[in-house]
């Protein structure tokens, strides 16, 4: 197995589209369209010379099956080898790694979509629970998420006074994300007073219903080089499934840590907290967080208050506002590794961390985040 | 160059049309067990799990995530997906490119559909595009009549060739203690005494909605060596979607520009330039009697026109110069998730010379095919030399 620095495999350029609560006035291959334009322009490459696209879409969301038919024509897929993961969007990124890997293709488009805003949360996410007992108990995300947030801030004492503490400060790195939904300078009373959504999770302790598109290029290491420091290279992947929600443990997650063991060995990291810059994870809740961050191995050394109350003293985490400031479902993982890029490739604008030569992007997926992606990339100044 | 892959294993469940006595969970674990046996592996030997399911024809986002210790998933890498016909094809082509990147030696693809738990045409339907298509659609079955007219139109092929396919592959299907539908005694008088559900596609002209799942073991090189005798190599794999609406793409069986662009390329690969002569036998997807006809047209098993030639010269018939779906074909099994897989899993089993009383003598190279929404192809040669 090899699933890391010998892949040989970069980013060479990223686009995304505002993410917004409703872009009703366009479709989702629309926003597609405008995303995969943008990095064509870019990067110069040519459609022509793209040969495989892997897509991230979920049907349940988009209320069409097959939901990467009609991205399709955007993504050049016509007569080509486009295939479509029906899970986050990192997922995608790591099997378009694999694609270019093989050495079967120069390139690989990776892209994922979602309007959150034209379907129900209720039907949709309800549908992802055991259908004998839990449906008819009327679960969804949303209630289990809350029941998740109760479990682990008990678990760890963490208050809703440290929860706002976050997200208040995500929303202000959001204002200098030209791409963020929701941004601004909330007071941590202003967070904890915001609407309940269910049990603790209140409107600012949750990323907000979100339409957007990403999509980023992947080139081998021979079309990648004339990029330059615009190249940043896949240095570990890692992926794991984690037991159905009511089989295990809500307050860790072990896939997460056997995730991101497997991206960290392969690229060489033993200590993270140490070694990383820069963390894009993702955390649509705020309590999100702090659990995504021990099972990152971000907070190692430090009791988990003392990391939400000095949070830059390890790597910079979320740098961009993060999911907590809005991007939709099967869109998150991916937005997250462009972020990463960006950063890495110093083109991260008003939010850019200075001497990010070593990121993580992390991707999740399922009920209380059941399956988890992380993909460790190096710049190509800190690769030389 | 990608690092060689092949089969080595495959599992399938008796396809049935409703499996009232298990659920998805156990339903998928009755093909992986075999697969894993065959290959004398265990669970937590293999890297990653690659997985393919449609979910609005259940109903269930993410049933891989419920079912998760049904294929071992517990802490092991894995991928969904969801192409439409082609998610087996999808799934497999995934697991290809895993192992032939060297990021995975061991990687188990999984394809299953429960079709009775939901209601698969209704899901059909939102394929359509909302504003132009989907008032006019009804399902898979408008869409293969609209493309059958068309084909029949342009060919000349009659309703007695077509049934002729049926007979085929149901007769096939007696042999294949797997198949859905098994019908030993069947006549082209009953084929065409079955009733018209869109003309011109009769009842026995259409594939069954069966419940079901697939699971096959892709192996590196070092890897095959050990646990195969006769392993499947892959020797190549290709992809090619048409345009998505049915307006771009006309005359979408007749001329399957995708077909014709994927088995293209993918004999260029493997160094195929007579595919009726060098292939020793064919596992295609084709839903309907109809589009097997025109399959052959555009995988170049003949010329333009004469697909009915070839069954009525018996070519594709079992003992023929090119049988085509000794299985019986999807015109016996139809478990979504799984059928595209099931092509290739039985053209490894072919390969691999383990068909039983749906072998065919002396396969040394075998094509599989994936078809699906958009017209879109999937297409692998399978052969028993690694070189």
């Amino acid at each position: 197995m090899n699933s890391g620095s010998h892949l040989d495999v970069a980013i060479v350029g990223a686009a995304q589209t505002k993410y917004e609560s409703a872009k009703s006035h366009l479709a989702y291959n629309e926003l597609v369209y405008e995303v995969v334009r943008e990095l064509l322009e870019t990067t110069g490459v040519k459609m022509a010379q793209i040969h495989s696209q892997i897509t991230a879409s979920q049907d349940m969301y988009d209320g069409k099956t097959i939901s990467s038919m009609s991205v399709n024509e955007v993504v050049g897929g016509y007569l080509k080898s486009e295939c479509k993961v029906a899970a986050d969007g990192l997922q995608a990124l790591l099997y378009g790694v694999a694609r270019v890997a093989s050495g079967a293709f120069d390139y690989t488009l990776v892209v994922a979509h979602c309007k959150e805003s034209e379907g129900k949360p209720h039907p949709i996410t309800g549908s992802m629970f055991d259908p004998f007992v839990e449906r008819p108990l009327g679960l969804d995300a949303m209630l289990a998420t809350s029941m998740q947030a109760e479990r682990y801030q008990t678990s760890r004492g963490i208050t809703d006074d440290d929860l706002a503490t976050i997200s208040q400060r995500r929303h202000r790195q959001a204002a200098r994300n030209s791409f963020s939904q929701r941004s601004g300078d909330y007071s941590v009373e202003q967070i904890k007073n915001s609407p309940v959504l269910m049990g603790r999770i209140h409107e600012l302790l949750a990323g907000p219903t979100s339409d957007g598109a990403c999509a980023l290029l992947l080139a081998r290491a021979n079309e990648a080089k004339r990029f330059a420091t615009k190249a940043v290279w896949v240095a570990g992947l890692g992926n794991s499934t984690d037991a159905y929600w009511t089989d295990r443990d809500l307050t860790e997650s072990k896939a997460l840590q056997d995730a991101a063991g497997r991206a960290y060995r392969a690229a060489g990291i033993d200590n993270p907290e140490k070694q990383i810059n820069v963390a894009e994870v993702s955390a649509r809740f705020a309590f999100e967080e702090p659990l995504y961050a021990e099972a990152l191995a971000l907070s190692k050394t430090k009791k988990i208050h003392e990391w939400i109350a000095s949070p830059d003293a390890g790597p910079s985490v979320n740098p961009s506002g993060g999911a907590i400031t809005g991007n939709p479902a099967t869109v998150v993982g991916l937005t997250r590794a462009i972020e990463v890029y960006l950063q890495l490739s110093g083109q991260a604008g008003e939010h850019q961390v200075e001497h990010a030569g070593l990121g993580l992007a992390h991707g999740r997926d399922g009920i209380c985040g059941q399956n988890h992606s992380v993909v460790v990339m190096r710049s190509n100044s800190a690769v030389q | 160059m990608p690092q060689k892959v092949a089969i080595v294993a495959t599992g399938q469940t008796k396809h049935t049309s409703r499996r009232t006595d298990v659920n998805q969970r156990e339903m998928i674990t009755e093909a992986i067990r075999p697969a894993l046996e065959e290959a004398n592996l265990k669970i937590s030997d293999c890297d990653a799990v690659m997985i393919g399911n449609m979910e609005p024809f259940e109903g269930y986002m993410f049933p891989e995530l419920w079912a998760v210790e049904a294929w071992g998933g517990y802490l092991k890498p894995s991928v969904k997906f969801n192409t439409g016909g082609t998610v087996g094809t999808s799934t497999i082509a995934a697991a290809y490119y895993y192992v032939a990147s060297g990021i995975y030696d061991v990687v188990l693809a999984v394809g299953f559909e429960k079709q009775s738990d939901g209601h698969t045409q209704t899901a059909i339907t939102t394929v359509g595009d909302p504003v132009w298509e989907r008032s006019i659609m009804a399902g898979a079955l408008g869409n293969f009549a609209v493309m059958a007219s068309t084909y029949i139109h342009e060919s000349g092929v009659t309703p007695e060739q077509a049934a002729k396919i049926v007979v085929k592959a149901r007769r096939n299907g007696a042999n294949n203690p797997y198949a859905h539908l098994q019908m030993p005694e069947l006549t082209v008088e009953d084929v065409m005494k079955s009733d018209v559900i869109a003309f011109p596609i009769r009842r026995m002209d259409m594939c069954p909605q069966s419940d079901g799942a697939c699971a096959v073991v892709l192996v590196s090189e070092a890897k095959a060596k050990k646990l195969a005798s006769k392993p499947a190599w892959i020797k190549a794999v290709a992809t090619a979607h048409e345009q998505q609406y049915m307006g771009d793409s006309p005359k979408r069986l007749a001329v399957m520009r995708s077909q014709i662009d994927a088995t293209r390329r993918l004999y260029n690969m493997a160094g195929i330039t007579n595919p009726r002569n060098e292939l020793d036998v064919a596992e295609i997807y084709e839903v309907a009697s109809w589009a097997e006809l025109a399959m052959y047209e555009n995988m170049g098993f003949c010329a333009r026109g004469e697909a009915g030639r070839l069954i009525d010269e018996g070519v594709t018939e079992m003992g023929g110069e090119l049988p085509v779906n000794p299985s019986g074909g999807v015109l016996c099994t139809n478990c979504i998730g799984a059928t595209a897989m099931i092509r290739v899993a039985e053209a490894a089993i072919q390969v691999m010379g383990t068909g039983g009383k749906r072998q065919v003598d002396n396969v040394k190279t075998a094509l599989a095919t994936g078809y699906g929404g958009n017209a879109w192809c999937d297409a692998f040669i399978l052969s028993n030399n690694s070189n």
